[in-house]
């Protein structure tokens, strides 16, 4: 019932609202590469990429009530797709890339999700783990085609066909890649706001606040759930394949299910019955881990420790404690 | 016919530490309703500590003295479990799953960091006691006895598991809260001390897993995650929150995981999934599986 009460204000928010928002962090965004230096500038960039792949995580988790905790397959998938064709088909396209990697992650999705969506709760979760490591043994064991461990390289693309010559690679990461990123990035938020405030977003809702009444009003769950599993599964996968010419390099531990975890940790450090939520998280938790991993060597235990504090004490994530804490100065003011 | 007995003494090797790990996760699962998802990082502290015993603090001793010493890593493993239980696992018994499994994942992190703290990045190993035993002949193979010791612990750990539960009063109790802890609750049982009593009992076992097979192999880092990923099989095999189901699923993963690492050894996983992909999608809850 509780949740019926936190979609409703969603409902009557204005566009004029809504741009009051959007707009100035859009700015904020926009100037990034000319205020801050450009090592910052590439974290912000590998930020928004998790952010992405957590919206993608979050419309079934937030939205369908399904956790996986196995969408590193689908980051890696599309990771990995970029990689073969860099190397089996001489791509250079940023675009082909990207178109690929829909392709591909939706064929990955369609099979993984047609035997994980007749399961929801812990069933569901398992699942998904195993299936993504499936894939993460085969670009381990197949190493004659994927690299093994040592990885496949990816050299920098051509965005919107155009070679990056003459510059040197960080420069060209920081401004030009960065806006390419931030532009998926808005798309990206832009498409699933659609979806989720869309009849087909709504049903989801229904679907994950009772199942049987769902099921009553006429909604075919398993399908519905299933295309839920697809749009994550190719945000995800876009994500993975901006986050490849970043990071140079695609290894399987990219595919490995500890990834998932941290997935999720992001969703839930932003909060994720929040459209918001998993984009704050994402951006936070890079810096965070960026700070624990140059603060020490035992950087995982250090995020180890905030995920159960934070699972103990904040369980509604910094969205949802900044909108609890702003409704209740609000009430205050108005008593 | 002799190569035959050799994959099937594997098969069986790998079967009772399976068993081990999956059997303290099911008998989690069944109890608390939790998936554990640092049980296999307790399986792997398990096994430090046993090489660490009996390689190093106490690699002097007698060797008598020295198989006495295996259960140690079982024993710390059972008191970290008896110390997280009640600290950071009964705030979320009430809560959604996702916590529960980000508060085990939280736990996996630490766990994982504190055992590189420990012990470093480097493979522990404590073969004294493996070498000690020799081998015995098997047609013209030869096959390690500590080996054959590992089976025999796996299956009597398999019979007192169930002596424990199906013929005991601890038994009764545990079984009674498993299918309904209200009302369990109710008739006067403690169901906080059955909890820690049950999650103790699974991370003892899941730490037994990792002292029994140090002699025979190093400890490294990572051993857990992917004991735990294995462990997964077997329970989605077996239906999770069954023991009948773990002991089956082991077997099936012992007995494929042999076939398969000696035939096509690059599938060796994705062969796994496949078999586990296969019975969900015939029998939904596993093969020994509650449907509720």
């Amino acid at each position: 019932m509780s949740t019926i009460a936190l979609s409703a204000p969603a409902l009557r928010r204005s566009p004029v609202r809504i741009a009051v928002w959007a707009v100035p962090i859009a700015v904020i965004l926009a100037v990034v590469p000319w205020v801050m230096d450009s090592y910052r500038t590439i974290q912000l960039a590998y930020g928004l990429i998790f952010a992405i792949a957590g919206l993608g995580f979050n419309i079934l988790l937030g939205y369908t009530g399904l956790l996986s905790f196995g969408h590193a397959a689908y980051f890696g998938a599309g990771a990995y797709t970029v990689a073969f064709m860099v190397k089996y088909l001489h791509v250079q396209s940023m675009e082909l890339f990207l178109l690929g990697t829909i392709a591909a992650t939706l064929l990955v999705t369609a099979l993984f999700g047609y035997v994980c969506v007749r399961y929801t709760r812990i069933f569901f979760s398992i699942l998904t783990l195993a299936l993504s490591q499936v894939l993460w043994s085969l670009a381990f064991k197949f190493f004659w085609v994927t690299g093994g461990t040592d990885g496949l390289r990816v050299p920098t693309p051509k965005l919107l066909g155009v070679v990056a010559e003459s510059e040197d690679k960080i420069h060209f990461l920081s401004h030009a890649y960065y806006y390419y990123v931030l532009v998926v990035f808005v798309v990206a938020v832009g498409v699933m706001w659609l979806i989720v405030h869309s009849p087909f977003g709504k049903a989801l809702q229904a679907i994950r606040d009772n199942e049987t009444r769902a099921r009553f009003v006429g909604i075919r769950i398993r399908r519905y759930r299933f295309v839920a599993f697809l749009v994550s599964g190719v945000f995800t996968g876009i994500a993975g394949a901006l986050w490849v010419p970043l990071n140079g390099l695609v290894t399987p531990d990219a595919l490995v299910w500890t990834f998932s975890g941290e997935i999720v940790f992001m969703s839930v450090l932003g909060g994720f019955r929040n459209f918001t939520g998993p984009i704050v998280g994402a951006v936070v938790y890079n810096y965070l881990k960026d700070f624990a991993v140059g603060f020490t060597v035992y950087w995982q235990s250090l995020m180890g420790v905030v995920l159960v504090v934070l699972v103990l004490t904040l369980p509604t994530g910094i969205v949802g404690t900044a909108k609890l804490l702003v409704a209740t100065a609000r009430r205050r003011r108005s008593q | 016919m002799d190569i035959l007995v050799i994959h099937l003494f594997n098969a069986l090797l790998y079967t009772s530490v399976l068993f081990l790990i999956a059997g303290g996760l099911s008998l989690i699962y069944g109890v608390m309703r939790i998936v554990n998802l640092a049980h296999g990082s307790l399986f792997a502290l398990g096994a430090f500590v046993t090489a660490s015993a009996v390689g190093q603090w106490f690699a002097g001793s007698t060797s008598a003295a020295l198989y006495l010493l295996i259960p140690t890593g079982a024993f710390a493993a059972a008191a970290i479990g008896a110390a997280l239980e009640p600290t950071l696992l009964r705030p979320f018994y009430r809560r959604p799953e996702e916590y529960q499994l980000l508060v085990t994942f939280g736990i996996l992190m630490i766990l994982e960091d504190v055992m590189r703290f420990i012990w470093g990045p480097y493979p522990l190993s404590a073969t004294t006691l493996f070498e000690q035993m020799g081998s015995i002949k098997v047609g013209e193979f030869i096959y390690p006895r500590y080996n054959l010791l590992v089976i025999t612990i796996g299956a009597l750990a398999a019979v007192f598991l169930w002596a424990f539960i199906y013929k005991t009063r601890f038994g009764v109790v545990l079984r009674a809260t498993s299918q309904d802890m209200r009302r369990a609750s109710a008739l006067g049982v403690n169901v906080n001390l059955v909890y820690i009593q049950a999650f103790t009992i699974g991370c003892f076992m899941a730490g037994l897993g990792g002292a029994i097979i140090v002699p025979g192999q190093s400890a490294v880092l990572g051993m857990g995650v992917d004991a735990l990923v294995l462990s997964f099989i077997v329970v989605v095999i077996g239906g999770l929150g069954s023991l009948d189901g773990a002991m089956v699923g082991a077997l099936i993963v012992g007995l494929l995981r042999e076939f398969a690492v000696s035939t096509f050894p690059e599938l060796e996983l994705a062969v796994l999934y496949l078999i586990a992909a296969i019975v969900l999608l015939l029998r939904p809850a596993g093969l020994f599986g509650r449907t509720t």
